[in-house]
């Protein structure tokens, strides 16, 4: 049971059982085509706290992200069957209306994507659509996205200029101000930081930690030590399969599972 | 003679052959914007911009001609681009994998280089033979028609080039396909649409067949849109084939006008595209 030397557990794990459910995935499966991408997963993420998803390229973790928000409705041949109830009601029937589910389990990708417009506009866009407010309402909202991203301070001056002249790092915080905007109840990140560097990620990463007193956080990476750092929550998938979950601490030191010990250990993966 | 020194050799010959053609073409090119500048210059004064095209043996001038070419390239592209852009709006994002859209793009490609005579036999045979005479409108509708699929492919293809990631976000935020569209994939491909419609422009302003068919001609003055109006292409085709000097002078000078208009046209697509470019080099 070799632990990396380079894994320290987070300061928060251990609140986790404390927090009521907010997702229940049930038995879920998904297909591209004919190719079955998950196979039976289910599993409890708890609200106000960050759970990571990590396994191995292919696995299906970005799969599962992408069903929460139904993003893969996009595209002509994905299909998912079995459960998925947030706060009990399930977004899989087809009644459900994607557009709503969206503004309630909002997403921040991995390539930060600013829209061309001002870094105000960025933020209002999706506020200004949701649903009408007034002048003032509106400003206090972005302000406050921007403030609870950790970027007011760096964007203050400059919410007239084109969003795509910030900085990577920059851009990803003001997609996640983008994001919460909208006051979400989950918040889905989908490797957030592997297109930026340390600096910006550790940002990003203390960004995250903050908000999780305020939304369900799920976060899929390829870095370990992200996982360890910042979540409550850690889930090990392997091909397309829910391997293990628990409280990041135990799945890092004490995992039940041969094969996380040997993906966390960097034996394979 | 050694392998080296033959692909040497080899080398030497298809460097000159490749040069000359270049040459040949670059002369060519050279030539014909030298005689028009030659000839057409001699009868640039004020009196081409404000006087209207004359009977033969009198003074006169293009106003007419230069006015009617306006009109009618503003009127083809007030039709056409809306056309043009939500036809290649629906390729691109609506109907990206439908099997209508493969077919719609087919027709698109054929129209794109169908001969321009065609468009104006056919504005003839649905428009002025029902109208019962030609106009204005006939014309410009028949350059519309001309216009139509370079806005539909250009539009197409610059809304392509929009990352996938940023329609994503979007569509993520609960924003619906068409407010995506409008709020978030139009404003990051404006200038290559933008670059597409000038294009177009360029493209009909110098038609000249499927004004013969449907515009004609007038020699006087004339803002009525259901009437036929003078257009620089047809004069420039009257005059150039006419006896009198006057007239050919009036030609050679309309065709500098028309190239000078057209080389503006693509100089300011070209820094539009290379502005955007570099704007997203920035990213």
């Amino acid at each position: 049971m070799a632990v990396p030397a380079l894994v320290v557990p987070n300061r928060n794990s251990t609140r986790d059982e404390q927090q009521a459910p907010k997702l229940r995935i049930h038995d879920l499966n998904f297909y591209y085509g004919a190719h079955r991408a998950l196979a039976d997963v289910s599993l409890t993420l708890a609200d106000r706290s960050i759970t990571a998803f990590i396994g191995p390229s292919g696995c299906g973790k970005s799969t599962l992200l992408r069903v929460l928000n139904r993003m893969y409705a996009l595209y002509p041949g994905h299909r998912a069957t079995g459960e998925v109830l947030l706060d009990g009601a399930d977004i899989l029937a087809p009644s459900v209306d994607v557009a709503s589910l969206r503004l309630r389990v909002g997403m921040v990708f991995q390539k930060p994507t600013p829209f061309p417009m001002s870094v105000f506009d960025n933020v209002a866009f999706g506020l200004r659509l949701s649903r009408s407010m007034p002048r003032s309402e509106l400003d206090g909202r972005v302000e406050t996205a921007l403030r609870d991203a950790a970027i007011w301070d760096e964007v203050r001056d400059k919410l007239d200029e084109d969003g795509r002249s910030l900085s990577g790092g920059q851009q990803q915080r003001l997609c996640i101000a983008r994001t919460i905007a909208l006051r979400p109840e989950v918040v889905l990140f989908d490797e957030p930081t592997a297109a930026l560097d340390p600096i910006s990620t550790l940002r990003v990463e203390e960004t995250l930690q903050t908000l999780c007193d305020k939304f369900c956080i799920v976060i899929v990476t390829h870095n370990l030590q992200q996982a360890a750092r910042i979540s409550n929550v850690t889930a090990f998938m392997y091909l397309g399969k829910l391997i293990e979950v628990g409280p990041t601490q135990q799945i890092f030191t004490t995992p039940r599972e041969r094969r996380t010990d040997d993906y966390i250990t960097g034996r394979f993966g | 003679m050694s392998r080296l020194q033959r692909r040497k050799l080899i080398n030497v010959v298809a460097l000159g052959l490749s040069g000359a053609a270049t040459l040949i073409g670059l002369v060519c090119l050279g030539a014909i914007l030298w005689t028009l500048i030659k000839n057409g210059l001699a009868g640039v004064s004020t009196a081409l911009f404000t006087q209207m095209t004359p009977p033969p043996g009198n003074s006169g001038g293009l106003l007419n001609a230069l006015y009617g070419s306006a009109v009618m390239t503003v009127l083809a592209i007030l039709f056409g681009a809306p056309i043009g852009v939500l036809a290649g709006t629906y390729l691109a994002e609506y109907g990206r994998t439908a099997k209508l859209s493969m077919v719609i793009r087919f027709v698109n490609d054929v129209l794109l280089s169908a001969p321009s005579i065609i468009v104006g036999l056919f504005i003839y045979e649905v428009l002025v033979v029902r109208m019962g005479h030609f106009s204005a409108i006939a014309g410009a509708v028949a350059l519309g028609v001309i216009a139509i699929p370079v806005i539909v492919r250009t539009t197409e293809d610059m809304l392509r080039l929009v990352p996938q990631g940023m329609k994503d976000a979007s569509t993520a935020l609960g924003v619906h396909e068409w407010r995506t569209i409008t709020g978030v994939i139009y404003p990051a491909a404006r200038s290559g649409i933008l670059t597409g419609l000038l294009l177009a422009v360029a493209r009909i302003s110098g038609e000249t067949a499927p004004l013969l068919f449907t515009a004609l001609n007038n020699q006087f003055w004339s803002t009525d849109l259901n009437a036929p109006m003078a257009n620089l292409p047809v004069v420039i085709f009257q005059f150039a084939l006419s006896p009198y000097k006057d007239w050919q002078q009036l030609a050679w000078s309309g065709a500098l006008i028309i190239t000078l208009a057209i080389l503006m046209l693509s100089i300011i697509a070209r820094a539009i595209a290379a502005a955007m470019q570099s704007g997203q080099g920035k990213r």
